[in-house]
């Protein structure tokens, strides 16, 4: 079982030998504060919370985490080193779990260098630290579901750009899932059961509560079970086209 | 050894590999010849446990590469087509990498590490990134990675495409050397490799095999004694 983590830290280095990673995390430092102070208006508030900062994740990961999964499998298969990997002694649920863990670690950097605004609010107030870090385990736990789907995405194409844009349109059904946007898709015709499934597939209503610092068991599991169930599918979409 | 029974493999209407069966013993250095498309890397593929066959088996030293295939990987060492690996890491830190995946410790990492160094004269590029080398310094950091846990079996596809001849000798005398108390096949079409290092060959065309001998036999298959003549009577 040390292929993990033999596979996590080349894969974490390699993310910083390229400008990508420090342009995410760029993006992260200046974009996610800014959109909290001046479109969320959490100056203005008066209140010493962070939600108006959380509020805006679901929308910075939707960009930002597919560029990182495009990464992920679309380039191994198009240079050849998904051959090398899988022919080294290392199972393929190994390969994809190494590689997911490292993407999901640096989001984790580039979230946890955030803290500034942290310690803003503390300064400007007296907030609740606990709910706030409840948040931030949140906040991490989606970009994982963002991060899965990237992945499987990028398990389906040799080409970055399309895993790129199936990622995003992916995630963005998925998150406003509950929303009359993707629901009036299922709406005319489904049976009531149907669309309540479609609705609860919603990242977005999961995510309502864990913004306020609450992590609610069955927001936890839903989180857990997509992660679970698109690198489950990264694998089975590699295992079927590796060869081609 | 290497065992393949009814190698198999299709790709909805086209039949890649038709049926291939042999084995390969140790001290044997075993060479693929064939066209282009006529399965031999399919066929390592399928060995080397990359690709799943249709039908058919192969096992590598009693491990059968589809329901054991982490054992079948550990003692097989493989050059995969084009040499490919981690563009952006150092030659060093690619060849650590491997020798962490391939399980051997810190003391044996660092004296099979040498060895590989110097033997695939690599000392100079150590802390270049894959991506600025030449082709046939790639070819040979992918020759490194293979024999890096000194593994029973090798199976190299065209382990000297790309090499100049000076780095052609070297690397058959590499082979030679390793010879004698491994298995090793290697797919190449550089017919003159075939009598240079080669114990037997097996010519494969349209998936199948035509011809299985040694040097010697095959040429004395054709009258002008040539293996290219051989070669193109009977994959044509």
């Amino acid at each position: 079982m040390q292929q993990i983590p033999i596979i996590l830290k080349r894969e974490l280095a390699s993310y910083f030998v390229t400008p990508l990673a420090y342009v995410i995390i760029l993006i992260f430092l200046v974009l996610a504060p800014a959109l909290a102070f001046f479109l969320g208006g959490l100056y203005e508030r008066g209140q010493a919370d962070l939600i108006p900062f959380f509020n805006f994740h679901p929308w910075l990961y939707l960009f930002v985490v597919p560029a990182i999964a495009m990464r992920l499998w679309a380039e191994e298969r198009k240079s050849g080193s998904i051959e090398l990997l899988l022919t080294q002694p290392v199972t393929l649920w190994q390969a994809v779990f190494g590689k997911f863990l490292a993407a999901w670690i640096f989001i984790g950097i580039a979230l946890a260098l955030t803290f500034p605004i942290w310690l803003t609010v503390n300064y400007l107030g007296h907030p609740d630290n606990g709910a706030i870090l409840a948040a931030y385990v949140g906040s991490f736990l989606m970009a994982g579901g963002f991060l899965a789907v990237g992945s499987c995405m990028s398990a389906i194409t040799r080409n970055q750009v399309i895993a790129f844009i199936l990622a995003t349109t992916l995630c963005f059904v998925l998150l406003l899932a509950g929303f009359p946007l993707i629901l009036s898709f299922v709406q005319g015709w489904a049976p009531a059961a149907l669309i309540d499934a479609v609705a609860s597939l919603s990242m977005y209503a999961h995510f309502q509560s864990i913004v306020k610092g609450v992590l609610d068991l069955r927001d936890v599991l839903y989180f857990a079970l997509l992660i679970g169930f698109f690198l489950l599918a990264t694998a089975v979409v590699l295992d079927i086209r590796k060869s081609s | 050894m290497i065992k393949t029974q009814n190698l198999t493999k299709r790709y909805h209407a086209l039949t890649a590999v038709d049926d291939v069966s042999f084995e390969v013993r140790s001290g044997e250095v075993l060479g693929f010849l064939g066209p282009n498309g006529a399965g031999k890397t399919t066929t390592m593929r399928m060995i080397a446990g990359f690709i799943t066959p249709t039908a058919g088996t192969a096992s590598i030293c009693g491990h059968d590469v589809v329901s054991d295939p982490i054992r079948a990987k550990t003692v097989l060492g493989y050059l995969p087509e084009g040499a490919p690996s981690y563009g952006e890491m150092t030659v060093r830190g690619f060849l650590e990498f491997i020798a962490k995946l391939r399980g051997l410790g810190t003391e044996r990492r660092r004296t099979r590490l040498a060895y590989v160094i110097e033997r695939l004269t690599l000392g100079d590029v150590l802390h270049q990134t894959i991506d600025t080398l030449s082709k046939g310094f790639r070819r040979r950091v992918g020759l490194a990675q293979a024999i890096l846990h000194d593994p029973a079996v090798l199976i190299l596809d065209e382990p000297t495409d790309g090499l100049d001849p000076l780095q052609k000798h070297e690397v058959r005398s590499l082979i030679n050397e390793m010879a004698p108390n491994k298995i090793i096949v290697i797919s190449t079409h550089i017919l003159e490799e075939v009598d240079a290092v080669c114990t037997r060959a097996i010519i494969i065309a349209h998936g199948r095999i035509v011809a299985d001998d040694s040097p010697e036999g095959l040429r004395a298959r054709a009258p002008s004694g040539r293996l290219d003549d051989v070669f193109r009577t009977v994959a044509a």
